[in-house]
């Protein structure tokens, strides 16, 4: 057990990790460690756009496993309560935000062709999606308006890199790795 | 008519509404997980002050961050100011952004080509 603690300490280090956390995402952590991390960014001396861009990305990953998370509020079969992973590194200038939660199957199609949708898109068809999403879009009651991942995509300028890993029948293992770079 | 004096939270923006100046200012961050139900009063008393608006309405957004839960709901606001302009009242939109936050910048531009208001973007510093 030591032995894997090491282990583990030395892949965060390796990776830079800045803030990491496994759990249930409540309200009340989330506001936690935004100010943690803003503190962070802060010390860091990050320029005021790098700062602004990595708080708002942030917000929308951190947002996304939130209303997640609420929707599923179920175990699986081995009685596993459902929790979701977060990571936030900084490697070469470049930040890395990466989580993780599960999904149920049915929904691993829908969520993946909109994230291929968005990959598709230049700056400007972004940004045209983006108000076409914001203006004609539904929302719903919890206030996820299906703007996250658009967002995201047109603040950092890159493509959504995700991965769905299936888990079982019921299940799969979504992981989002978003990266800022430094312009 | 009511007035709407919201105080600022490290999630939710100062909101101030002065219906008898005809005057709206939202400032801070809106990062609620929960939008809807922060933004309903706002969108209510813009509803109530629709049927009775002053001749001017000046609108003052001076956002450091939202997210996009909000986004939803700040078109919804900007959305009575355009029928409340319609109506009669000449309304503003002064959309404020910090020098080099052009994401701040081109929300606001987003807005713009939405509402059917008046926009002026004001760079701070």
């Amino acid at each position: 057990m030591m032995l894997d603690i090491y282990d583990f300490y030395n892949r965060m280090e390796r990776n830079n990790i800045m803030l990491s956390f496994k759990g249930d995402i409540t309200s009340e952590l989330l506001t936690s460690i935004l100010q943690i991390m803003e503190s962070k960014l802060e010390n860091l001396q990050e320029e005021p756009k790098i700062k602004k861009k990595v708080y708002n990305v942030l917000v929308e990953c951190l947002q996304n496993l939130y209303h997640h998370m609420d929707e599923q509020q179920t175990t699986d079969s081995n009685n596993r309560i459902r929790a979701a992973i977060f990571m936030i590194g900084k490697v070469d200038n470049q930040y890395n935000i990466i989580t993780g939660n599960y999904i149920q199957n049915p929904n691993v199609n829908p969520l993946k062709t909109k994230l291929d949708h968005i990959n598709t898109l230049s700056k400007d068809e972004l940004k045209d999606y983006y108000k076409q999403v914001l203006d004609n879009g539904m929302m719903s009651d919890k206030g996820g308006g299906g703007l996250g991942m658009i967002d995201i995509a047109r603040k950092t300028g890159q493509k959504l890199n995700y991965n769905f890993m299936p888990v079982d029948d019921a299940l799969s293992f979504f992981t989002l790795n978003i990266k800022i770079a430094q312009s | 008519m009511e007035k709407i004096a919201i105080e600022g939270s490290p999630k939710t923006p100062t909101i101030s509404f002065e219906t008898d100046k005809g005057f709206l200012e939202i400032k801070g961050r809106s990062i609620p997980e929960n939008s809807i139900e922060f933004y309903k009063p706002l969108v209510d008393a813009l509803e109530k002050y629709a049927s009775k608006p002053q001749s001017a309405t000046n609108v003052n957004i001076q956002l450091e961050y939202f997210n996009t839960s909000s986004s939803k709901c700040i078109l919804d606001v900007f959305k009575k100011l355009e029928a409340i302009h319609k109506g009669g009242s000449a309304v503003t939109i002064n959309w404020h952004y910090e020098e080099d936050d052009e994401d701040m910048l081109e929300a606001g531009e987003d807005y713009q080509a939405i509402i059917n208001v008046p926009f002026k973007m004001i760079q701070m510093e």
